[in-house]
C-alpha cells in the first residue's frame, strides 16, 4: 500500500495492492481521512458482465447499502444519427437497425413509419407488408424478452436460465435468417414496405415454431415462477411505482408492472395492430418480479399475434400481394431472387433494365444512387418496442437525405430511473434492478 | 386571428399577392442550378433564385382533436394570465401532428399548464430533440419536445427556436424530470444551453470534447482519433496505397 497527496485529486490517494485493507484503514485513520463514516465509492463498469454492455455505475456505498448511484453512459456512442444525415432515406435503415441490436426490427419500423408519414404514404403501404412487419416485430419481441430473462438469470447466478433462454432465442434467430437472410442487423423493413416476401417453406417453419414455443416457455416458467431463490432476488426489488415512471418517462414492461395497461399497440395502433386480437398483460407489484411476469405474458401474446399473421400470410392471396409500395418513385424495383449461387439480384429485372428499357435503367440508377425526395417537414413516429416507447423524430428539408433523425430510445430514458430504484437498497439488488429495466447500450448511446 | 376588420375599410389585398410578397421577403436558399455559374449553362436555370419557404402557420380548423387541444391550452393559459398569442408564436398542424412554436421565455409556463391542467393532462414527456438550421438566421437552433397525454391519448409537439449567438433555453427538468438526460444530450450534440438544469454536462461525448457534433457546421469524420497518447489520423488523411 502506498499513499500520496495529488494536487488534482479530491484528497489523499491510496493505492490498494490487495490483501492490505487493514493497512489502508489504519493509514486513513492516521491521516484523519475517515471521520467516522464508512463511505466507499465503487466504479461498477464500464466493463462488467452484469451491466448489459458498457454501462458504468458510480456507487456510493455505506457497508452494503447503496446511498447514491450515478449511471454514466456514452461508451458506445457511434454517431448513428449523424451518419444517417449523410445517406439516403433507404440507406438510413442500415444504420438505425444497429442501434438497439436486440430489437433491430423495431428500430427499422420506427424509422420507416416516420419516413412514410413525411412522404404521406402511410395509407398506401401494402397490407401484406404491414402483416410482415407485425410478424417480424412480434418474433423480435420474443427474442428480445428471452434475452432479457436469460441474462437476468445469469446475472443472478443461474446459468440454466441463460442456456435455456439462448437456446429458445436461437429458434427465433433461425426464422430471421430464413426470412431476412441475417440473424441481426437485417435492414429488412424499408420505407414503403419490406425488402422481400417470405421465402418458400417459411410458413411451415413459423407454424412449427408456434407449436414448439408454448412448451419451451412453459418450461421456463416452471423453472422460475415459483423458484424460492429467484423470488428472493426479485420480489419487492427495484421498486418503481406509476408516479415514478411518469415523472422519469419510463415506459414498457416497467410501466406495465405498475398496473397501467399503456401499450402503444393498443392505445395508438400502427401497422394495423388494431386488427389483431391480443391482451396487454399488467402486474401491480411495481418490482423486478412483476416485470419478469409481464415479459413472460407478453411473449404468450406475441405468439397469438404471430399465429394471426401466419394465417393472414398463408390465406388466399389477394390481387395485390406486393410487399413494397406500388409507387415506382419510392419502392425499389428489384426484388432479390434466389439463384443457384445464392440470394442475389433478380435476373428478370436486370434483363429489363440492361436489355430492354433505357428509361428503366435511368430510373433504377437515380432511385438507387440518389434516392427519393421527401417533402420538407417533420414527423414523430412512436412504436412499442420490447423496452417501451421507441420514437423516431425525422426532419426533412425536401432532399434525398434526412436532415435530422433523432431516436427516443426507451433504454436511454429508462436508465435514468436507476437511482430511484436502487438508492437505499443493497448493492446486490443493483444487478437485479439493471437487469429488470433491460437496457441495451447500443440503443442508449446510438 | 382575433383582430376584426373595421367596416368601411378598403378590401384586403389579394391573398396570392400577399403570399408572393411574403415569399420575396424571405432569405435566398440557393441560386442557379446544376452547379454551373459561367456561360457553360445554356439551360436558363443559371439565373434561378430559390428563396426559403416562409414559416408555416396552419389556419383553423386544424382538424382531428387539435382544435379542442388548442382551445383547452388557450383557455388554460388565459386563466394563468398569459395570453395564448404571446406564449405561442404559431401553430402548425401537419401530417397528423400538432406543433406549437413556443417563445422560449414562456416555455416552462406553457409546459406547466400542459402537465397540470386536467383538460390537457400531458403527463409524459418523451424527451428533447435538437435540430440545427444554419440557414434560418436568428432561429438557428431548435429544441423539439414531444409530449404524450395518457389520460386523453393525445400527442403534442412543442418547438422552441433560439439564435446561435444566444443559445439559451430554460430547462424543463422542473416540469418533466425525464428531460434531465435528454437536455444533456441536446447540449452535448447541439450546444443549446438549458438554463437551470441541475448538471448540464456532456453525456455521450467525452467530457473534454471540443464542439457539438450534430450541428450542421460540424463535419462527419475528419477528427483524429486519440487513444492513450497515440493518434489515429482522420479517414481522409490516412495512408493510401498509390
Amino acid at each position: 500500500m502506498t499513499s500520496r497527496t495529488d494536487a488534482g485529486a479530491e484528497g489523499r490517494v491510496y493505492n490498494v495492492g490487495g490483501q492490505d485493507w487493514d493497512e489502508v484503514v489504519a493509514a486513513a485513520d492516521e491521516a484523519g481521512d475517515r471521520p467516522g463514516d464508512e463511505r466507499l465509492i465503487v466504479n461498477m463498469g464500464p466493463q462488467h458482465p452484469s451491466t448489459h454492455g458498457v454501462l458504468r455505475l458510480v456507487l456510493t456505498l455505506d457497508a452494503e447499502t447503496v446511498t447514491e448511484l450515478r449511471p454514466v453512459i456514452g461508451y458506445l456512442h457511434t454517431g448513428i444519427e449523424k451518419n444517417m444525415e449523410f445517406r439516403t432515406w433507404t440507406q438510413g435503415v442500415t444504420f438505425c437497425t444497429r442501434m438497439d441490436y436486440l430489437s433491430p426490427l423495431f428500430n427499422e419500423t420506427a424509422f420507416c413509419l416516420a419516413t412514410e408519414r413525411l412522404l404521406g404514404i402511410t395509407d398506401r403501404i401494402p397490407e401484406r407488408a404491414s402483416v410482415l412487419r407485425v410478424l417480424m416485430m412480434e418474433l423480435n419481441r420474443i427474442s428480445s424478452h428471452l434475452m432479457a430473462i436469460a441474462t437476468f438469470g445469469l446475472e443472478l447466478g443461474a446459468t440454466t436460465v441463460l442456456l435455456n433462454g439462448l437456446r429458445e432465442r436461437e429458434k427465433v434467430l433461425d426464422l430471421f435468417e430464413l426470412i431476412t437472410g441475417l440473424r441481426m442487423n437485417h435492414a429488412y423493413i424499408r420505407p414503403g414496405g419490406v425488402s422481400q416476401d417470405l421465402p418458400p417453406g417459411a410458413i411451415e417453419k413459423i407454424r412449427e415454431f408456434l407449436g414448439l414455443m408454448p412448451g419451451l416457455l412453459g418450461d421456463m416458467r416452471k423453472l422460475l415462477d415459483a423458484n424460492p431463490a429467484y423470488l428472493a432476488r426479485t420480489k419487492g426489488i427495484a421498486f418503481l411505482d406509476l408516479a415514478g415512471c411518469m415523472t422519469l418517462g419510463v415506459t414498457g414492461p416497467v410501466l406495465r408492472s405498475t398496473g397501467l395497461p399503456w401499450d402503444l399497440r393498443k392505445s395508438q395502433p400502427y401497422c394495423g395492430y388494431e386488427t389483431y386480437e391480443f391482451d396487454v398483460p399488467v402486474q401491480t407489484t411495481c418490482d423486478a418480479y412483476g416485470r419478469y411476469l409481464v415479459r413472460m405474458d407478453e411473449m404468450d401474446q406475441s405468439l397469438r399475434i404471430i399465429g394471426q399473421c401466419t394465417d393472414r400470410l398463408a390465406g388466399p392471396g389477394t390481387d395485390d400481394d406486393r410487399v413494397m409500395i406500388a409507387d415506382a418513385k419510392i419502392g425499389w424495383p428489384a426484388q432479390l431472387a434466389l439463384g443457384p449461387d445464392g440470394l442475389g439480384n433478380s435476373p428478370e429485372h436486370i434483363k429489363h433494365i440492361m436489355g430492354q428499357s433505357m428509361e428503366a435503367l435511368i430510373h433504377h440508377f437515380k432511385l438507387v444512387t440518389e434516392g427519393f425526395r421527401v417533402p420538407a417537414g417533420q414527423a414523430y413516429a412512436a412504436i412499442e418496442s420490447p423496452r417501451g416507447e421507441l420514437g423516431c423524430h425525422a426532419v426533412s428539408d425536401g432532399g434525398t437525405r434526412p436532415y435530422r433523425v433523432h431516436f427516443r430510445d426507451p433504454s436511454f430514458t429508462n436508465l435514468q430511473a436507476l437511482p430511484a430504484m436502487c438508492e437505499g437498497g443493497m448493492i446486490a439488488d443493483v444487478i437485479a434492478a439493471v437487469a429488470s429495466t433491460d437496457p441495451v447500450m447500443g440503443g442508449v448511446d446510438r | 386571428m382575433t383582430a376584426e376588420q373595421p367596416p368601411g375599410q378598403a378590401q384586403p389585398p389579394d391573398q396570392a399577392a400577399l403570399a408572393g410578397q411574403e415569399r420575396l421577403s424571405e432569405q435566398v436558399a440557393r441560386t442557379g442550378m446544376f452547379g454551373t455559374e459561367t456561360t457553360g449553362d445554356t439551360s436558363g436555370y443559371g439565373g434561378l433564385i430559390v428563396r426559403r419557404p416562409p414559416p408555416l402557420s396552419s389556419p383553423r380548423p386544424y382538424g382531428w382533436y387539435f382544435d379542442d387541444l388548442a382551445d383547452a391550452l388557450g383557455s388554460s393559459l388565459d386563466q394563468s394570465g398569459l395570453p395564448f398569442g404571446e406564449a405561442v408564436e404559431r401553430v402548425v398542424a401537419d401530417r397528423g401532428e400538432l406543433t406549437c412554436y413556443v417563445r422560449r421565455e414562456h416555455l416552462t409556463a406553457v409546459a406547466g399548464r400542459l402537465r397540470d391542467d386536467p383538460a390537457l393532462a400531458f403527463e409524459l414527456c418523451t424527451g428533447v430533440s435538437g435540430v440545427h438550421y444554419p440557414a434560418d438566421v436568428g432561429r438557428e437552433l431548435h429544441a423539439v419536445y414531444h409530449l404524450v397525454s395518457l389520460t386523453h391519448n393525445r400527442r403534442l409537439r412543442l418547438e422552441v427556436s433560439v439564435p446561435d449567438s444566444d443559445p439559451h433555453v430554460p430547462t424543463m427538468v422542473r416540469v418533466y424530470p425525464t428531460c434531465d438526460w435528454h437536455e444533456r444530450e441536446t447540449w452535448d450534440f447541439f450546444g443549446i444551453i438549458f438554463d437551470g438544469h441541475p448538471a448540464l454536462t456532456r453525456i455521450e461525448m467525452p467530457d473534454d470534447w471540443k464542439g457539438h457534433p450534430q450541428r450542421k457546421d460540424y463535419p462527419l469524420g475528419g477528427i483524429p482519433v486519440e487513444y492513450r497518447g497515440a493518434t489515429v489520423p482522420p479517414p481522409d488523411e490516412r495512408r493510401a496505397y498509390e
